[in-house]
């Protein structure tokens, strides 16, 4: 038993719950929500979305890449998302740009 | 939408709804399924390590950063701190769909918490944008509890499967085949469809560059959060009062289209 490794699972598992369930555990307070909690509420979709795409196309090994395999993927990519709003052609153009791109 | 069919019927059509919708993202979870699954393998805490962190912590960005820590030389604190911290976003996840599911049992919202992933999250607030928690009718939060089960339980089993696969045989997949990028791809097409007003514009203009500059700062997997909260900032500074109340937590506002 590797002590050093279970308490990592353990308390690390114990925090995200945490976290997961905050808000949700006090859900039944929340039904009808005021106006400026609603306003804040309503950015988290698009904000939490770009911040988790842009960094994963735009940055490898903590560099910023404008010009790039990836981010012109990306923007092949984005074009077809914003076209089409297809996840299987998204990732099928994006999938197949990258892969081209990286083998010029 | 399920008019005639009985409850439970109806309720298993959610659910099949759910595992469908996030079924494409199955894509990029399963090659970083096994990543997740061979690294702790890699680093000698071998299966019962890989799995304990797959279902205990069940964040596979965060399990890779911890497992790092670890197979550093690391301690325990550093690396619970380090997974912990990455995983922040969830608080965001959690209140941004709280008032969709307020109806449901409080066990219920336990096992939503348990199964929150990025993927549960967008599948779950794209499928729910537009609608008005406070004006539900009877039963749409049970609806909408099976829909999301539905999804968080597909995610759940194939993030299991691809972390036995990879604790196992290692990383089936070669360096060279990206399958990875397909993780910000099909965030990216549900990012889309979010950004019908010049509030939302503003959230994930600044949301995105903000994270983009933290993680050239070198904020790493911190920088998702650090672009999330000052997007969310931007955003609703931006935002003016309802013309009429609109959605809780939804994207369209009643904006213009775009």
């Amino acid at each position: 038993m590797n002590a050093r490794l279970w308490t990592t699972i353990v308390l690390a598992g114990a925090g995200t719950f945490a976290m997961r369930a905050s808000f949700l555990a006090a859900a039944h307070r929340l039904a009808d929500v005021p106006a400026p909690v609603r306003r804040v509420l309503r950015q988290i979709p698009p904000a939490a979305l770009a911040a988790l795409v842009l960094p994963a196309i735009l940055v490898r090994d903590g560099r910023v890449e404008l010009l790039a395999a990836r981010p012109v993927a990306g923007l092949l990519a984005f074009v077809v998302a914003w076209r089409t709003r297809n996840v299987a052609l998204t990732l099928a153009v994006g999938m197949v740009a990258l892969v081209v791109l990286e083998h010029l | 939408m399920t008019d005639g069919a009985t409850p439970g019927t109806s309720l298993r059509a959610h659910a099949r709804a759910g595992a469908l919708d996030i079924l494409p993202m199955l894509v990029g979870v399963v090659p970083f399924g096994l990543v997740a699954g061979a690294a702790p393998a890699a680093a000698g805490f071998g299966l019962a390590g890989a799995l304990g962190f797959s279902t205990i912590v069940f964040a596979g960005a965060s399990q890779l950063a911890a497992t790092g820590v670890l197979a550093d030389g690391g301690t325990a604190v550093v690396a619970v701190l380090a997974a912990c911290t990455i995983n922040l976003r969830m608080v965001l996840y959690s209140a941004s769909l709280a008032p969709y599911l307020a109806a449901t049992s409080r066990r219920s919202r336990f096992a939503v918490a348990y199964l929150l992933t990025d993927q549960a999250y967008a599948v779950s607030i794209r499928r729910w944008a537009g609608e008005r928690p406070g004006h539900d009718p009877p039963g749409r939060a049970r609806e909408r509890l099976a829909f999301y089960l539905g999804a968080g339980l597909t995610l759940w089993v194939a993030w299991q499967l691809s972390t036995v696969a990879g604790a196992l045989v290692g990383r089936a997949v070669p360096d060279d085949v990206p399958l990875t990028f397909a993780v910000p791809l099909v965030f990216l097409v549900l990012l889309v469809p979010t950004l019908t007003s010049r509030p939302a514009r503003v959230s994930a203009g600044v949301g995105g560059g903000a994270a983009v500059a933290a993680a050239g700062l070198g904020a790493g997997p911190l920088s998702v959060m650090v672009g999330a909260v000052l997007g969310i900032v931007a955003g609703a500074l931006v935002d003016g009062d309802d013309p009429e109340p609109g959605p809780a937590g939804g994207p369209p506002d009643g904006g213009g289209p775009s």
